[in-house]
Parts: structure tokens; C-alpha cells; sequence
């Protein structure tokens, strides 16, 4: 418990949430250390959205809290980034200008920004796309930018949610790949929700499993497979049916 | 393949081309597409993101006339819809003012039949379909996958000899998915008719197939024919066989990034 106090980046204690008599997350505590990738999955319409707004302070807990090095997480202290489903980025915006938008807000330096910036196109493998407009890119690509976008501004904390929910094999395996190049070159803490338990196993260091409503923590599972990880590794599958059975509703 | 089975050609796409006019540039989106669809059979066509995949199905529909080539149905070219050809679409466009009952009976009521004798067709498919107890609910009282069902419902009860499903579950999480899949095949086990189904998702296409046209990237041309059909069902998703079949047609499939 106490050993490695320090490592902790985020501290989840007791979060419980009610909307009336509906009772979506029952005693969630959990810590992530710092620069950790933490995968969530449950079981369909386990609250795993209700979860993710809870740590992004959307909504407020009936119970419990959240740290972020061990002060009570503070939207306008801490930075806290998201990344879901839908593209989200800024249509009147260029793909360099929704790359520079967050870190603007913050107030960086220019230099600072300018920095990042050429980092993060040049990590994305984007430059010739800087002056392109969301609506002239692809959806995938528009993605990119998105998560792009959230690892520039160094978060204290990087949520995502299924980012990439309907997005093809072959697509999704060139994302995860990228994903985590951002991660090991940022070092950034990312919790990473999803349904595809492939993608989970792919992905975490560690695997929160969520229980049906109200949500509890089934089962933590450590991934510790070196990378890049094999799908079709029988230590890969063995993790992967492993978690599978535990959310199994279909 | 099953021993000596002579398979009846119901379907067949001959050199089918599609392209637009955006910009006064031609695009085009589909170029010289041929193949056969047999009685019974379930074909999912399976290509990347935007690919022209529902421009394909728009075309088998009856719902654009391509630019080229000619679409042969029991042995007599197409022109326009048909009523032999049933559609589940994406976006379900489910009536919300009415009922699941009364949005499954839709088609037959257009079509003029007597009431009693429709409701006794439109019970029948949503009984197979699993919603039975579900008659009086409207969709916004439906979870996705139950939206879907309703969908695949109505497009039974006009008694297609084809279904055209157009990335049914393309809107779905991955699990609701799975479950759908399952659903999907037992339903055809019950009810055998022949299913075009088009995914962009690999694994859904090989739990699914008897065969895989494999489209390329935009303009869609027929990459490869896979022939699954020797592939027991139900099929595991992490079977060695299963993840070896996936990345040799991931391999082949153009990253549409």
C-alpha cells in the first residue's frame, strides 16, 4: 500500500454515483501510477460513460473523490483531457491551429507552442496536412488530430473513450500502434475505455474490469506482454478469454 | 466445399461501374465489379472505409442505375427496385410514432393487406427475431441491438428472396455486436434466405461467411473471393484458424487512413 506513494498520479477512493434511485457505480477506488495506460472495459451499459465523467469531473460524485497527485482533482488546477468517440475537432480550425488551440487556452509560451506543435505533426507524420481544414481529411485522420491534440497538452491526465469504436481492423491497429508512440514519447497517464476486449489487452499495462450496473471492479488484470504485442500469441488470447468471460452478457 | 452441390446462381453483378460528377471532376466510385451470389448462401462484401460498398448495395437495390454493366436477378436483368430484394439499413429509419408491430407491418400494409392476416405475418418475424412481448414498445424504447431486430423484422415480412443488410451493426458497440452476430445467423439457420451483408469489420465478415468479397479501396474493384464455407459455425473469434484467416485478409486490405 504504502510503498509507492509517490508513483501515484491518480487516486480514486470510494466514487459512488446515484442519479435518483439509480445506482450506476458502487465504491470504485483504485490508483494509477504515474505515465501508466490503463484500460476500463465492462460489460455493455455498465456505466462505463458515467464512470469517465466522473473522472473528468462532469459530474460530481455522490461519493467519494479523486486525486491528482494527491490533492482532490481541480479542473482549474489540474489538466484533465478528453478524447471520445466522435471527432471533435474545430471545423473553422486548421489542423496546425487545432493542434496550437489547447495550448493557447493554457497560455504557453509561443515558443513552447511552436515547439509541441512541430512535434506532435511531426509525430503524427501530418506536416503536409497542417494547413488542411477538418472537413478535407478523413475521419480517421481527423481523429488523429484529436488525439494528437490531447497528448500535446501534457495532461495530468489523458480519458479516452473508445476512440476508436467504428473504425476497421486494419485502421484501428494503425491507431493503437500510433497511440501508443504518443504515450511511451510523452509519458503521459491515459485511461482508455472500450468494448473490444482485443484492443484492451492490446493496449494496457492494466485492466480494469467493470461489473453490470452499479459498476464495481471485478477483477484487475496486469498485461504484462512486451510490445509490439502479438494478437495472435496464445499468452495474448489467453488474457484476452480470460476477460472476455468475466463481461460476458451475449 | 460440400460434395457436389450445385450451386444456383441467384444473384449476379455483371462489370459494374459507378462514378459521379463533384466539382465538375468525375469520381468514381465503383469500376468493373462481377460476381455471383448463390441461393441461400450468406455473402458479406467486406471493404474499408468508404470505399463504395453502399453504393454497391444502392445498385443491387435498384436505388441508383449504374453508369455501367448490368445487375441479373433470376436470370433477368433488374431495373429499379424489386420486391424480391429486401433492405435493412444502417440508419434504421424505424417510424417513431408507431409501434414495433405497426412498423414491421408497414410494408404489407402498404402493399394492401387485410389487417388480421398481416398482423399474423409481422407476429411471426418478430416472434423469430426475439421481441416477442415487445409488439406495443416504440423505438425510443429500445436499446440499439432491439432497434436492429426490429429492422431485420420488417424486412423479412415482405418475404424477400434477397436481404441486403448495409452495415447493420455498424452503429454498435463491439459486444452488442457479437450478440447481434450471433442473432443474425440463427435467424437465417431458422428462416434460410439469401444474405448479402456489407461490413467494414473484418471479424464480423469471417464469423459470418459462407464467402467474403473483398472490395479495394475506393474505386471498389474485387480484391479476392474467400470461400469460408468449410469453416465450422459457430465460429470461435480466437481460434488459431480464425486470427490466421483475419490477418491473411487484413494483409490484403487497403489501409484507408
Amino acid at each position: 500500500m504504502e510503498e509507492n506513494q509517490e508513483n501515484v498520479k491518480v487516486r480514486v477512493e470510494h466514487l459512488t454515483k446515484y442519479f435518483g434511485d439509480l445506482h450506476v457505480l458502487d465504491d470504485v477506488s483504485f490508483n494509477i501510477k504515474k505515465g501508466e495506460f490503463v484500460c476500463v472495459v465492462g460489460p455493455t451499459g455498465c456505466g462505463k460513460t458515467t464512470f469517465l465523467n466522473l473522472l473528468t469531473k462532469i459530474y460530481q460524485p455522490t461519493k467519494g473523490e479523486l486525486y491528482i497527485d494527491g490533492e482532490p482533482a481541480d479542473p482549474k488546477k489540474h489538466s484533465l483531457a478528453v478524447v471520445f468517440q466522435e471527432p471533435s475537432s474545430m471545423p473553422w480550425l486548421t489542423v496546425e491551429k487545432n493542434l496550437r488551440f489547447g495550448l493557447e487556452i493554457k497560455k504557453l509560451p509561443k515558443d513552447e507552442i511552436d515547439r509541441r506543435v512541430e512535434n506532435m505533426l511531426d509525430l503524427l507524420g501530418l506536416q503536409e496536412f497542417r494547413d488542411r481544414y477538418p472537413h478535407q481529411l478523413s475521419v480517421s485522420t481527423a481523429q488523429r488530430i484529436i488525439i494528437g491534440r490531447a497528448f500535446a497538452l501534457q495532461p495530468d491526465l489523458l480519458l479516452m473513450d473508445e476512440p476508436y469504436g467504428q473504425m476497421d481492423i486494419k485502421l484501428r491497429f494503425y491507431l493503437e500502434d500510433e497511440v501508443i508512440r504518443l504515450w511511451k514519447e510523452t509519458g503521459t497517464t491515459v485511461v482508455f475505455i472500450t468494448h473490444n476486449i482485443e484492443e484492451a489487452v492490446y493496449l494496457a499495462e492494466r485492466v480494469l474490469i467493470l461489473t453490470n450496473k452499479p459498476a464495481k471492479i471485478k477483477e484487475e488484470v496486469k498485461i504484462d506482454l512486451p510490445r509490439p504485442r502479438n494478437v495472435a500469441d496464445p499468452e495474448f488470447i489467453k488474457l484476452r478469454n480470460h476477460i472476455t468471460d468475466q463481461i460476458k452478457w451475449w | 466445399m460440400s460434395v457436389d452441390e450445385k450451386k444456383k446462381v441467384i444473384l449476379n453483378l455483371e462489370n459494374i461501374s459507378q462514378s459521379y460528377v463533384i466539382k465538375d471532376k468525375v469520381k468514381d466510385a465503383v469500376e468493373n465489379v462481377s460476381f455471383d451470389v448463390y441461393d441461400n448462401e450468406f455473402l458479406v462484401i467486406l471493404g474499408p472505409g468508404h470505399c463504395g460498398k453502399t453504393v454497391l448495395m444502392n445498385i443491387i437495390a435498384g436505388l441508383e442505375k449504374p453508369v455501367g454493366g448490368r445487375v441479373v436477378l433470376d436470370g433477368e436483368q433488374i431495373n429499379g427496385s424489386d420486391s424480391r430484394i429486401g433492405m435493412v439499413f444502417q440508419s434504421l429509419n424505424l417510424m417513431p410514432w408507431r409501434t414495433v408491430m405497426a412498423n414491421v407491418e408497414f410494408g404489407l400494409e402498404i402493399s394492401g393487406m387485410p389487417k388480421k392476416q398481416r398482423r399474423e405475418v409481422a407476429q411471426k418475424y418478430i416472434d423469430l427475431v426475439g421481441l416477442h412481448g415487445f409488439e406495443n414498445s416504440y423505438p425510443h424504447e429500445l436499446s440499439g441491438g432491439m432497434k436492429q431486430r426490429v429492422g431485420i423484422a420488417r424486412a423479412y415480412t415482405s418475404n424477400p428472396e434477397i436481404l441486403l443488410m448495409d452495415e447493420p451493426f455498424g452503429q454498435l458497440d463491439a459486444q452488442t455486436r457479437y450478440a447481434m452476430e450471433e442473432e443474425v445467423l440463427r435467424i437465417w439457420e431458422k428462416e434460410k434466405r439469401t444474405v448479402i451483408f456489407v461490413t467494414n469489420n473484418i471479424e464480423e465478415a469471417i464469423y459470418l461467411a459462407d464467402r467474403i468479397v473483398l472490395l479495394s479501396n475506393c474505386p471498389a474493384q474485387v480484391k479476392q473471393i474467400y470461400d469460408l464455407k468449410d469453416l465450422p459455425r459457430p465460429r470461435e473469434t480466437t481460434s488459431p484458424e480464425f486470427l490466421r484467416i483475419r490477418t491473411e485478409i487484413s494483409d490484403n486490405t487497403d489501409l484507408a487512413l
